[in-house]
Formats: C-alpha cells, structure tokens, sequence
C-alpha cells in the first residue's frame, strides 16, 4: 500500500510499452494473425494474398466471424451457448420457409427470422437464470433440439425432403437483397480496375468483383461491439456479469437482463449468418451451421476470452475469425494436405488457452 | 451531542425457530466510529444485513435521520444512504479500478447513444483513491493487482463517492496484515472525518479500539451495553465478547496472551 504522498508510487517501475500490450486482451489473436500471415507468406502460392485471394479466406473467416463475435461477447459475460449452429440450421428453415413457402418480402422475412431467434434466445438464457444450471449443459440439451427440429421441420414443409430449395428466386429482385448477398461497391471496384489500380480480366472486368457483404457485416460487427464493451454502461456490466455475478448484482447491475440480452444476441448472430448463407446457397438443409458452435468459441478463445468470463474482446474474436478463415482457406493454397487444418487448429485452440491463462495471471497480479 | 443518523431500537429476527436477534438497540451519529463487537455467531451479520436492508426485523424499529423506516431491499437503504461493504467487497478481480469503482452506476455522457464517460471516471477515481491516502499507478489497473488493504479502500472511496451517510464496514481487518490494517483504520478516521457515521464490525479488540468511539458488544442475539472511549478497556470489551468466565479460564491457560 502507497504513501499518502503526491507522486506515483517509487515500487512500482514503470510499464514499457510492451507491458502494457500485453495486458490487451486482444494480443494473443494479433500476434497469431501476424505468424500464420507469415507462415503462409512462406509456403503458400502467392496468389492467396492477391485481392481474390484475401477475399477468398476473407468470406468465410466472415461467416464464422459474425458468430464469433457473439460468441466472444456471451463468453465475457460468463456463459456459453453451444446451440448457435443448430441455431444456424434453424434459423435457416424459418427464413426459408417464410420466403419460400408463404412468399413474404425480405422486409418481413428478416425481421421475422431475427424475431425467431431471439425469442429463442431468451429461452436458453431464462432457462440458464432460472434453473441456475451451468449453461454448457442447458444450450447443449438446445443443440440437439434445435437440430432436430429443423429436421423434422424441413420435411413437413418440403414434403419429406431435408432441402428447401427456391430461396434465391424468392428473393431475386427484392430491394434488400444487396444488403445481404452478392458483393458491395461493384462501381468502386469496376472503377479501380479500368485504371488498373487492382487486377482485371483481358475483359476489362475485375476479377473482384467486390466486398462480400458479409465481410461489412463482420466488421460493422466487430466495430459496435467494440464499442459497446468499451465505451457504454452496457459494456462495464458485460465485464462485470461474467467477472463475479453475485458482485456485479449487489453493485446494482442487471445481471439477468444482461445475460438474456447477450443469449439473444449470440442466436441473432445465427439468423444473420442463416440469412446471408441460405441467399447465397439459394437452399436450406438440416446439416447447416454443423459444428460452428465449437468453431465460434474457438474463435472467441484465440480472441483471448477466458472460459471463466469476464475478460476477452470483440476485436480478438474479430482476428481468431480471420486466422481461422486463413488457416481453412490457406491450406489449399500450399503443397500440405488440407486435412491438416483441423490438427493445426487444435493445436492453436491449445496455445491460446494457454496464453490466455498467462495474461489472466498477468492482469491480475497473481504468481 | 448530534442526532443519531440511524437509530434501531430493540431489533429482533427470528428464522423459524431459530432466534438471530433478541432485542438489539444500537445507533450511528454522525462523525463517529462506533463499533460492533460480537463473537462468531453472535448476530453481528444478522444484524448488519437488517440495517443495510437484506432482512425485514421480526420486531423493532428502525429511525432514519429521525423517522421511523422500513427498508424493502439493499436498493432502498443504499439510496437514503446506507453503505455496506460486505467481506466479499463486491470488486470483480479482472476489472480496472474505475470499472469497478463505477460498475452499477457509471457516469454517461452523449446525446442519443449514451457513453460509458471513461475519461471522467478514471478521473473520479484517482482523485478519490488519492483523498484515501492512495496513489493509483493507474486507474486501468485491475483490482485484482491491487493488495486487501488496498481493496478495501477502493470499496470504501466507492461507497463515500456515492453518498454514503453511514458506512457499514464488515470485517474490513479479518484477513489483512499488520500495515494493511492500520492502513485501513487511518480511512476510517478520514471517513468519520468527512461527518459519515461509520459502523465498524469486528471481533478484534485491538482493531476496534484504534478507532472506535463508541463499543457495542452483541452476544447470543442480544446488546450487553454500549460503552464511550476512555470508559472501558480491551480486557473488559474481551470478556463481554466472550462472555465471561470461560474466556477467564482460557485465558488462564494460554498465559494471558489471547
């Protein structure tokens, strides 16, 4: 304990600039950008850092990216949701058939399906308040209820089949379906290619047409969210809630609210990445979002989340989406075997819980 | 002398069959320590927790700043001014100083969408931490860096910033070392300083003494007697705790030392 004198305390040493990033949350992600970035510069053709390239592992690392996020921000608050892939799938069966089967506009689909998804959102998180159990196990049990759900939901209104098709002529000509398919700034794009600022066909096209729209949508993500958990009230009781909730209730935050609001917000991150991917494909079906609830908090871990919550960042998740949109994509752009992506991301899932566990005890001041 | 902040008169809680408290009178004034001393299992978090509105007394009465009261939850008696810093601090380790000092009541500014006014908070909390007798390295700094003593501090400065008329401190001494402690105790005297009336819960005479004064002793549910500074001694204050002759006898067998 300090002196009651003025001046800083002569104990503590000053923190170089190195200390203090590495009490970033985000620096685990960071780094791991730089090294695979490295590691790809090495062994991959180059032609996986030219602007098709970028988009190429860009579009993927977004998908999985806007659920990572949600993912990360659930994390901090100090809870898991594990049904945010059957969510996907069942998400995707709702829009499909409101498109699709009764012939609704993107005006009402969207908010429809968004609607969905958060009422079951609140579900899992009234069910984890309620019952106070841990809610690895509560979404779990939602895992497998959503999946099948979507199944059985599927064939009624397919007639027995598991694909819903027709999506993309459903929505072909609604004014909204730009924002959420297809690429954004064609004129830009085209325009930079006739003065060849970026490659283009002997055509004179692009040969990038330009920005997925669910990369904007993935940054625009990582941006508000940022700025929620930093700059808002909201985000001091995200922290808080995940820190120590019993602490944070006394102190007067809505713990509750809280909690519900973050499970809503992981589901509606699932009909997002529905909507965007059932456009794209132009169909549903019952395998869609597989085993993206475990590449989302994988994501959010290599962001720097800490399993026990209340620490980790948006902008971490925002680079563990990226590295691992690389590493998928990246692989194909090297002479190694493609299947090795799943060892390499176990082995950086492992290093980051690690690293993690080291910035904790860092931040904390504990040896 | 001035009036009492908060007067209980002839408290009682019952859980079931069991009798927590059996008729306890105790008041705070103003500017002034008073002490709550009490063994294990005497009453004194039963207590503490129906003054800062955690339990509804079975029987009693309860006068804010004159009036009779009843408070409904820990909301109620926070906002006419009643603070209490449990043991657990309510201080989450992975957070700064300010998100703590803040968390539940942060400062906004903006227009539409309403900020998180980081820049006046660290602001606040430096100054405060620093009127404690504390220089932050830092107001990023986790609480979890900081030492107990420290902690306790940062709960106190919080609960003083945010109009704390009386300050129930429970325990604040149980776990620290030997400067910790006294650190503590010197925010305590700049707390009662300020005019807040100050409850200081303890079983340790030595600590009590340093500060307090006014001395309470609770034990088995009930009030033995209130004692001014300078009238009683810490061998006396002891044996009340103890109640009597069991703790002669001990102390008889330990050499005197306890």
């Amino acid at each position: 304990m300090t002196d009651a004198t003025d001046g800083a305390d002569e104990r503590i040493k000053s923190e170089s600039v190195v200390t203090r990033l590495m009490k970033r949350p985000e620096l685990g992600a960071i780094s791991g950008v730089i090294l695979v970035t490295i590691f790809f510069l090495i062994t991959a053709d180059r032609s996986m850092f030219t602007l098709s390239g970028i988009m190429n592992f860009m579009t993927p690392a977004a998908q999985l990216g806007i659920l990572g996020i949600a993912a990360a921000m659930l994390m901090i608050g100090g809870e898991f949701d594990l049904s945010i892939g059957s969510m996907v799938a069942f998400a995707g069966l709702i829009f499909g058939v409101l498109a699709v089967n009764m012939g609704l506009p993107l005006i009402l689909c969207i908010p429809l399906t968004l609607l969905a998804a958060a009422g079951m959102g609140a579900v899992n998180g009234t069910v984890v308040i309620r019952t106070g159990l841990p809610s690895f196990i509560v979404t779990l049990a939602f895992l497998f209820i959503l999946r099948g759900a979507s199944l059985v939901g599927l064939k009624w209104f397919t007639g027995g089949s598991t694909q819903l098709r027709g999506v993309r002529d459903a929505v072909e000509g609604d004014f909204l379906t730009p924002f959420f398919s297809g690429d954004a700034f064609p004129g830009l794009f085209s325009w930079l290619a006739e003065r060849g600022i970026i490659d283009s066909f002997n055509s004179g096209a692009p040969k990038v047409p330009g920005i997925p729209v669910e990369i904007l949508w993935f940054i625009v993500m990582a941006l508000i969210c940022t700025f929620v958990l930093l700059r808002t009230p909201a985000g001091n009781w995200i922290f808080a809630t995940g820190g120590d909730d019993n602490a944070a209730a006394n102190s007067g935050v809505p713990v509750k609210r809280v909690k519900i609001a973050l499970f809503m917000l992981t589901a509606c991150a699932a009909a997002l990445v529905a909507i965007i991917t059932v456009i794209d494909a132009g169909s549903t079906d019952a395998r869609r979002g597989f085993m993206k609830e475990f590449e989302a908090i994988i994501t959010a871990v290599i962001g720097g989340c800490l399993l026990t919550g209340g620490y980790g960042s948006a902008i971490g998740a925002f680079f563990g989406a990226i590295i691992f949109g690389m590493v998928t994509i990246g692989l194909t752009y090297t002479d190694f075997d493609q299947d090795w992506f799943q060892v390499f991301l176990g082995g950086m899932l492992l290093l980051a819980v690690v690293f993690n566990n080291v910035i904790r005890k860092r931040v904390t001041g504990e040896r | 002398m001035s009036e009492p902040i908060i007067h209980m008169e002839n408290i009682k809680k019952h859980f079931g069959n069991v009798i927590a408290l059996n008729g306890v009178t105790f008041d705070v004034r103003p500017g002034e320590c008073h002490c709550l001393l009490g063994d294990n299992g005497a009453g004194k978090s039963t207590f503490i927790k129906t003054m800062s509105g955690v339990h509804k007394p079975t029987a009693g009465e309860i006068f804010f700043e004159g009036r009779p009261m009843s408070f409904d939850s820990p909301r109620d008696a926070m906002e006419a001014g009643i603070a209490t810093v449990f043991q657990d601090l309510a201080m989450i380790p992975l957070m700064s100083v300010t998100r703590n000092f803040f968390m539940g009541r942060e400062p906004k500014k903006g227009g539409i969408i309403k900020r998180f006014d980081i820049d006046r908070a660290n602001q606040i909390t430096m100054e405060e931490m620093r009127r404690m007798g504390i220089n932050l390295r830092a107001p990023d700094q986790a609480v979890g860096a900081l030492s107990g003593g420290e902690r306790q501090t940062v709960a106190i400065a919080r609960a003083v910033y945010f109009g704390a008329k009386v300050l129930i401190l429970d325990e604040p001494t149980s776990a620290l070392g030997v400067r910790q402690t006294s650190n503590v105790l010197a925010t305590i005297d700049r707390v009662r300083n300020q005019g807040i009336g100050v409850v200081f819960i303890s079983h340790n005479v030595r600590h009590a003494m340093a500060v307090g004064d006014r001395f309470t002793v609770l034990n088995r549910g009930q009030t033995l007697g209130t004692a001014v500074k300078g009238e009683i001694d810490a061998a006396q204050l002891q044996d009340m705790m103890a109640g009597g002759q069991e703790m002669a006898q001990l102390e008889g067998s330990l050499g005197g030392t306890v």
